[in-house]
């Protein structure tokens, strides 16, 4: 114990989550310290597929004392250049950052907080896990009653068609991820069949402006985790199915359909060399349909009520999804991968079990522990909408500073 | 905002959303009294009749009982030389879907402070008799599809509606039921 350095706070995560704390530490003159397991926006760098870029236009990646400066503010930087936009920021404020130093675990006492690492321990009074919520990917227990022979990917393994064994694919999950990847397949040539659940459909482009755009606009990025009438569920809602691509493409069930991937129903069960889906389909997207109908309602009000009608395009709704016949099972002996696109849930392998949920969900107040000096930063919807966005988490890092520094003021 | 006062005093379906949701912060605190069971018991009757009876459940960690007894009888129609001395049982499972889209209908209804004014469903089963008769082993034993056809007179736009019977499926045990596998043990004693 005597070799542990001392800091004020140990953050935990060099991403944008991480930087952003730093930027609002570094600002504040507080003595801190950023510990990331591998380096500088790692899962940027090495955990995305080859074609992705960010959902949200260039412009909403506005940092603590730090904002996009090239020269297409309306485009959607790729993961690489995510990678880079978040390395300048860390060079902008020359962060604290440790990298290749992994967390093995927290321990609490006497209002002091112990972080033994791959690099030794650090004494603290406070600790920020900002890994993220993209970092482990949760695949549902029914993946171990796959056969052998098919191969399983999550999104973080997942490159490009390329590598792709033989075969037809399965893609689970319609949100964001699981429909880039069932489309950029089908594109490829390859057969696949998109298993759908509960999603969020939405247009790229309203009245000539982008979806993130509006949502800005009207305030709903700004919605705060204590204001929504039940926030369980506003943080368990899947991303929004959307890609950011240079010709500002709506990405939907519909766009994929004429890709050639099969919809069917959520993936339910397996029986024998058969996969089941759900019957659930219809009513997943009439639901879908109703809902961004409603956003695009609320979209056309703020409008009227501020007189933009003259300055937007016209209000073309999108055509609701087309349902068709999908089938209710497929035989598994045809097909040779199968992507679990189907969400993450992050991890606190360094955490006491107590700070955890009867289901290993965090138990938090807007990223306040109930152990005081904890907090998690990055997570969806944690203090805002936009909580789990680029563009989002400063706002939430400058609470939590300021919920620290009236906390060390009061000891 | 909370849902009490979103809710106007005026709408009154006969749903106390109150205890509905007192229930699920309840259930939501403490997991084990959340667990059911439901049971029905089965007696033969004579030939394809049968009366099914619905007494006791267990839930909130102890064993519950209905106001009363309820029996149903089941039995083929006489077009297949039966009796007819009750609706067949995939009809039984018609009426198990629909009493449950609509009781989530109302619920709905009433947490969005709608007032509904009748509410009515027609549910069709297609069932091709080649998978029960054994005449094609690529027709399946059950029903084909489903569909249901919901009517209602309710203070809401077509679209407000529509999103109340969305969400009652969303939530309807019967409508998981039937739209998913469900495994199945049985066996003699």
């Amino acid at each position: 114990m005597s070799t542990a350095r001392n800091t004020d706070v140990v953050v935990i995560g060099g991403g944008q989550a991480g930087l952003a704390m730093s930027r609002c530490l570094t600002d504040r003159s507080i003595d801190h310290v950023v510990l990331e397991r591998a380096e500088v926006a790692n899962s940027w760098t090495n955990e995305r597929w080859d074609s992705l870029r960010l959902l949200t236009p260039n412009w909403m990646s506005r940092l603590p004392g730090f904002s996009y400066q090239g020269d297409d503010p309306d485009g959607y930087m790729t993961a690489r250049e995510v990678a880079a936009h978040l390395d300048t920021y860390r060079r902008s404020f020359d962060a604290p950052v440790r990298t290749g130093v992994a967390v093995t675990r927290i321990v609490t006492s006497g209002g002091r907080h112990l972080v033994e690492t791959t690099d030794g321990p650090w004494h603290a009074r406070a600790v920020v896990m900002a890994t993220g919520a993209c970092s482990n990917p949760h695949v549902p227990a029914l993946s171990t009653e796959m056969p052998d022979r098919i191969a399983q990917l999550t999104p973080i393994d997942y490159r490009n068609p390329g590598q792709i064994n033989e075969g037809s694919v399965l893609v689970v999950g319609a949100s964001a991820s699981g429909l880039q990847i069932a489309d950029e397949l089908a594109r490829a040539g390859r057969e696949v069949t998109l298993a759908v659940g509960d999603h969020v459909r939405l247009p790229r482009m309203y009245r000539g402006m982008d979806i993130h755009w509006w949502m800005d606009t009207i305030g709903q990025l700004d919605e705060r985790y204590d204001e929504v009438e039940d926030i369980v569920r506003a943080r368990r809602l899947p991303s929004l199915q959307l890609i950011g691509s240079p010709e500002r493409r709506t990405l939907g069930l519909d766009t994929v359909t004429a890709a050639g991937v099969q919809l069917v129903g959520r993936l339910a069960g397996r029986s024998g060399h058969r996969a089941q889906f759900s019957g659930s389909f219809a009513n997943m997207c009439t639901s879908a349909d109703l809902k961004q109908q409603r956003l695009l309602d609320r979209l056309d009000e703020y409008v009227d009520d501020h007189g933009l009608d003259a300055e937007l395009g016209p209000a073309e709704r999108p055509e609701p999804t087309s349902v068709g016949r999908p089938a209710l099972d497929m035989d598994l002996r045809s097909v040779g991968t199968i992507v679990w696109a189907t969400g993450f849930r992050p991890v606190y392998p360094w955490l006491d079990e107590s700070l955890l949920d009867a289901r290993g969900r965090l138990i938090h107040d807007g990223g306040v522990l109930s152990v005081p000096g904890l907090y998690v930063l990055g997570l969806p919807f944690m203090r805002r909408r936009k909580s789990s966005f680029i563009d989002g988490v400063g706002p939430d890092a400058a609470d939590l500073v300021a919920h620290f520094e009236h906390a060390a003021a009061r000891t | 905002m909370t849902i009490t006062e979103r809710t106007s005093p005026a709408v009154d379906n006969g749903v106390n959303v109150e205890a509905l949701l007192g229930a699920r912060e309840a259930l939501t605190a403490a997991p084990p009294a959340a667990q059911f069971t439901f049971a029905a018991t089965n007696e033969w009757v004579n030939g394809t009749h049968s009366r099914s009876t619905v007494k006791e459940f267990f839930g909130l960690g102890e064993t519950q009982s209905h106001r009363q007894p309820y029996s149903v009888d089941t039995d083929h129609p006489e077009i297949f030389a039966a009796a007819d001395n009750g609706p067949t049982p995939p009809e039984m499972v018609l009426i198990g879907l629909a009493g449950c889209l609509t009781a989530g209908v109302a619920s709905v209804a009433q947490n969005r402070g709608i007032q509904l004014h009748s509410v009515k469903a027609t549910v069709e089963g297609n069932m091709d008799l080649a998978g029960i008769l054994g005449i094609d082993a690529d027709v399946r034993n059950g029903f084909g599809g489903i569909s249901v056809r919901y009517e209602i007179d309710a203070d809401a736009s077509h679209e407000e509606i529509r999103a109340v019977v969305a969400q009652s499926q969303k939530r309807s045990a019967v409508f998981d039921l039937v739209t998913n596998p469900t495994a199945v043990v049985v066996e003699v004693a």
